[in-house]
């Protein structure tokens, strides 16, 4: 069913640029930031805030969810996180766990503990026939709006100079030091960077996925699904990982409903068994 | 040697601070304890943060004081895990010596203290868990918010009286869920309709896009929804982006989906939705407008929804235990005190069924309206004293 | 394995292996710790006694809970601490064997040896060994990030199941009726909480006092080798697939018999006995104690459900912001967790510092 593989893909797109950031810190600079979703979060808390508080129309949200997650990226970078570089993999899931926590309760706190809905503009809903498979305006909105930046990054990471420090950095940290490359500067801005493409997917799954506080911790576990599949070398492992994903988790709850939940797991861990460094991943001998 | 000292000492203190931390509070003969057990935190934090606050809003407008017995409310979380509940309860019952146990925010929670309440006679006030199981396993529960079957038959009356003759079930896959779904295919069917399929989504459930394309597929006349209420933000959300109303797909459910709570923010999408329950904040009572008034006033931002007044109606219907007891803490004699009891209730007329002790109320059909510029569920057709039809 | 030959050295053994016996004498701290443990639970016997001690009993089903914790946290210390492998998936285990343990009690009523608690435990750790063994071969390759997706996605897909196998476990309502007969035939679980105690200790004990002879026996030697280099480990010819698949059988084990006390101790099993969160808070337990000394755990546990206690006493809908805070605080400042902390501490006081042998 056409409307199917469409859903799937939106949910995939919204799945990768979520995503995407914390492949990028795990890759990059090896920490496992399992707070990643509560960038995601404020992204979506400030979207409804935004909305729901000042009135202000949902295209500028977006921008506004990036902007700042960005920003909150910066300085908790700056502050916490690379006091742990050095750390044990088990400090950082400790660390990020933490952080989790505190990002939950103190949202819960302001917030409420209430889903939070929020009301897209009008020519954002309803939906459409097209080539027999029904389209919903939003989704069309997601994918094209993933797309876009799915295009940027592979063109920042591939045909910019920055790109090209960042691979190298990603390759061989101390190598790329040796060769004058500023690794913190670029750390520092990846992660900024990842953490704003957080927030605006949080901000673009507002309405999709559900907004509570428990939000990164719900999630967390896709994340790490879309990450595992498709490995943290490239970019393009994880974008068609999520699509796999997505889709195979919607084809799966529209046509079997009742094993809807085990597919994606399956998935991930059959695809572990046979190829541990994910599917797309390059066999980098590190 | 030294590290090895402190890792000892350590070790010693942290068994000591366990120690201190639990004083024993003497049996004060003039204090009757009722140990309130919500979940606070975690997805169904709102539920328990609305039960609360009608507990605190009926002990504000009452006082403290019953039968000559001054009353403490204890408030604990047990963060929606049930050996939390359980292991909380039996530390009520045996250092607190609670005369009542209340709250229990799903039914694997009131489940798990069924042996404890048993062994120790202390009453269970259900405040929220709606499975028809749960008062059967043990003598000592008493429920006074609702049960899913209770709810469910009136709006599959509703629905084969007005034209349905096919319909989808779309449930949280988990207790209240199923019984939700049964009672609504039982009753359904005996009044001559069919249901088409029964589509289980999982309780932690992401997306309910494609279980609702699934049902919008088999075309039914009407769509049965049912999950837990701080999911259904979400979920109406999708059934808007779906435009099931679009595809001539009626959709109704229990007033879980409508959720006072939560039901401004769903957007005018929903206005014209059908559900059956036994409250709504729009309820035309003097009594209840009192309650809304003053809830919103000691809780800004909140509007009182069914779980807030079954917090309420559970301290009424233990206040008045106490007084047939005159006081005394007897657990038996106050669940005998319950049954029979009946009273008016912001939601309307209610009592706790002698034989089950269960609550027996009037179930209300009502249409999602705009009125005075928010969204309520306005009552327009009502099925008196309605009794859960599994319970033998 | 050669756990027993650890015991069987000879006077006449080399230095390495009087090392070893050195290594493995209990130290006094550690009688102290169990003596304290002992004498929570036999302060209850204390107004009888003449003395009146505030608390206990009202804080002996928080210590039971402890204790088992400690042992779901001490199984992945054995993996984590000892082998060098992070596992989310301990969860999994847990629920494996608390489910096996509840439905042995429930339809064993009757059939009498099926529900006895003991026998029980037995069925529970065997139940998770077996489905550990059959996982084993899934944390031999890949890397951290691998292991940890693997075991999290088995845990889920355990998940999963339990939920979907309704007619078995009973679904999300969980397992009721779960009515264990009495341990060892005399002492009936009791509403105060006092069997479960002295059973839980007693099976903790039995279990942490099998971990350590194992960890100071020439296999667990063996696993801090591998811990510390798999390669080398694999270069001087140890079977190291095979040591790992080992210990984590064991692990599975250990986990299984917690889950099972847990099901007996509170008489009825859940979903959320599988639960991820259930393996995120052992393992923060393990971390927070200390990986790699086998108190480390049980500290852990110990520290941790205090201190959620406690905070959730004051702040019944936020403490797990302040559980947040310190978490963040205890990565920043403190190496291996509290004992570290407390290593820290000691060394900073005494002049001489004389870390003396090699680890516990």
């Amino acid at each position: 069913m056409l409307t199917i593989l469409f859903d799937g893909v939106a949910y995939g797109m919204l799945l990768f640029v979520l995503s995407v950031g914390l492949c990028v810190t795990l890759g990059l600079m090896n920490f496992i930031n399992l707070a990643h979703g509560a960038f995601a979060m404020a992204g979506g808390y400030l979207t409804v805030v935004m909305m729901n508080w000042y009135g202000i129309s949902f295209y500028w949200c977006l921008p506004a969810a990036f902007i700042i997650s960005a920003v909150l990226g910066v300085v908790l970078e700056r502050t916490l996180y690379s006091r742990l570089y050095d750390k044990t993999h088990l400090d950082q899931v400790l660390f990020s766990i933490g952080l989790i926590f505190v990002a939950t309760a103190a949202v819960d706190y302001v917030m409420g503990a209430s889903q939070q809905i929020i009301n897209l503009p009008a020519h954002l809903n309803g939906r459409f026939e097209f080539l027999g498979a029904s389209i919903g305006v939003y989704r069309l909105f997601v994918i094209i709006i993933c797309g876009l930046l799915t295009v940027a990054l592979q063109f920042v990471i591939g045909r910019t100079r920055f790109g090209s420090r960042l691979r190298a950095s990603v390759d061989d940290g101390r190598v790329a030091r040796g060769l004058g490359i500023d690794v913190t500067f670029i750390f520092a801005l990846t992660f900024a960077f990842g953490s704003g493409l957080a927030g605006l997917g949080g901000a673009l799954g507002a309405s999709i996925l559900s907004m509570d506080p428990t939000f990164p911790l719900k999630y967390m576990i896709y994340f790490l699904i879309v990450i595992a599949v498709g490995g943290t070398t490239t970019i393009t492992g994880p974008f068609f990982a999520s699509i796999l994903l997505g889709v195979a988790d919607v084809a799966g709850k529209y046509f079997v409903p009742s094993i809807g939940g085990f597919i994606i797991y399956s998935i991930m861990v059959l695809v572990l068994i046979f190829k541990p460094e994910g599917l797309f991943a390059r066999s980098t001998k590190r | 040697m030294q590290r090895r000292t402190v890792v000892a000492g350590l070790a010693g203190s942290v068994f000591a601070a366990t120690f201190a931390g639990g004083v024993q509070s003497a049996a004060a003969q003039e204090v009757v304890k009722i140990g309130l057990i919500a979940t606070l935190t975690g997805p169904q934090a709102a539920s328990g943060r609305q039960k609360v606050a009608g507990a605190k809003l009926f002990m504000a407008q009452h006082g403290n004081k019953v039968a000559g017995k001054t009353i403490e409310l204890i408030v604990k979380d047990d963060t929606g895990v049930a050996d939390q509940t359980r292991r909380i309860a039996q530390e009520l019952i045996v250092n607190d010596k609670v005369a009542f146990l209340a709250g229990f925010s799903l039914t694997p929670l009131a489940l798990a203290v069924a042996p404890v309440i048993t062994q120790a006679k202390v009453p269970a006030i259900i405040m929220t868990a709606g499975t028809s199981v749960i008062t059967e396993r043990s003598p000592y529960f008493v429920r006074v918010s609702f049960t899913l079957p209770q709810q469910t038959v009136p709006i599959a009356e509703w629905a084969a009286k007005n034209g349905v003759k096919t319909a989808v079930s779309l449930v949280s896959d988990y207790g209240p869920g199923i019984d939700t779904q049964d009672a609504f295919k039982q009753r359904l069917e005996e009044r001559g309709g069919k249901v088409v399929e029964q589509i289980k989504a999982p309780l932690a459930n992401p997306e309910f896009a494609p279980f609702l394309q699934r049902a919008k597929d088999l075309k039914p006349d009407a769509l049965l929804l049912f999950v837990p209420a701080p999911t259904a933000g979400s979920l109406m959300r999708q059934v808007v982006d779906r435009d099931l109303a679009g595809a001539g797909i009626k959709v109704i459910g229990t007033g879980d989906i409508t959720d006072d709570d939560q039901l401004n923010s769903m957007g005018d999408a929903v206005i014209g939705l059908i559900t059956s329950h036994f409250y709504s904040a729009a309820h035309d009572s003097p009594l209840n407008k009192k309650f809304v008034t003053e809830f919103k006033q000691a809780n800004p931002g909140m509007r009182p929804n069914f779980i807030a007044v079954s917090g309420y109606d559970g301290m009424y219907a233990m206040y008045e235990a106490l007084k047939k007891t005159g006081g005394k803490t007897d657990g038996t004699a106050l669940v005998e005190a319950m049954k029979g009891m009946k009273w008016e209730s912001p939601r309307g007329m209610m009592s706790i069924d002698p034989a089950t002790r269960d609550v027996v109320q009037d179930v209300y059909i009502r249409k999602v309206e705009k009125k005075d510029g928010e969204l309520y569920n306005i009552e327009f057709d009502v099925v008196k004293d309605v009794k859960d039809p599994l319970h033998k | 394995m050669s756990v027993a030959s650890a015991t069987n050295v000879s006077a006449a053994a080399g230095p390495a292996s009087l090392r070893l016996l050195q290594a493995s004498r209990w130290r006094w701290y550690e009688f102290l710790f169990w003596g304290v443990a002992i004498a929570c639970g036999l302060s209850v016997l204390a107004p009888s006694l003449g003395f009146t001690v505030p608390v206990i009993p009202s804080k002996l089903m928080l210590l039971s809970e402890i204790l088992i914790l400690g042992l779901l946290a001490l199984s992945i210390d054995l993996t984590l601490g000892y082998a060098g492998l992070v596992t989310l998936g301990q969860g999994a285990f847990f629920g494996i064997g608390a489910y096996t343990a509840g439905l042995m009690a429930k339809y064993g009523a009757g059939v009498a040896p099926m529900s006895d608690p003991l026998l029980g435990l037995l069925g529970a750790g065997l139940a998770a060994g077996l489905v550990g063994f059959a996982t084993s071969f899934l944390v031999l390759r890949g890397s951290d990030l691998t292991r940890l997706m693997v075991t999290l996605g088995v845990a889920l897909i355990v998940e999963e199941l339990v939920n979907k196998l309704k007619d078995i476990t009973g679904g999300t309502d969980g397992l009721q009726g779960v009515m264990s007969s009495k341990v060892l035939g005399v002492w009936d679980f009791d509403l105060y909480g006092y069997t479960a105690f002295w059973y839980a200790l007693g099976i903790t004990f039995l279990c942490f006092w099998f971990c350590r002879r194992l960890v100071n026996s020439p296999f667990g030697y063996s696993l801090r080798a591998i811990k510390g280099n798999a390669l080398r480990a694999r270069a001087i010819g140890m079977p190291v697939n095979a040591r790992l698949i080992q210990v984590y059988t064991l692990s599975a084990f250990i986990a299984g018999v917690a889950g099972g006390l847990l099901a007996q101790t509170t008489q009825f099993a859940s979903p959320d006995m599988v639960a991820f969160h259930r393996s995120a808070d052992s393992l923060l337990m393990v971390i927070f104690g200390g990986a790699g000394h086998l108190y480390g755990g049980l500290i852990g546990a110990a520290i941790f459900r205090v201190m959620q206690d406690f905070l959730s006493n004051i702040t019944p809908q936020y403490w797990l912001f302040w559980v947040g805070i310190v978490l963040i605080l205890l990565v920043l400042f403190v190496r291996n967790g509290v004992i570290g902390l407390m290593s820290t501490i000691i060394q900073k006081y005494s002049a001489k510092a004389p870390a003396k042998g090699g680890g516990k």
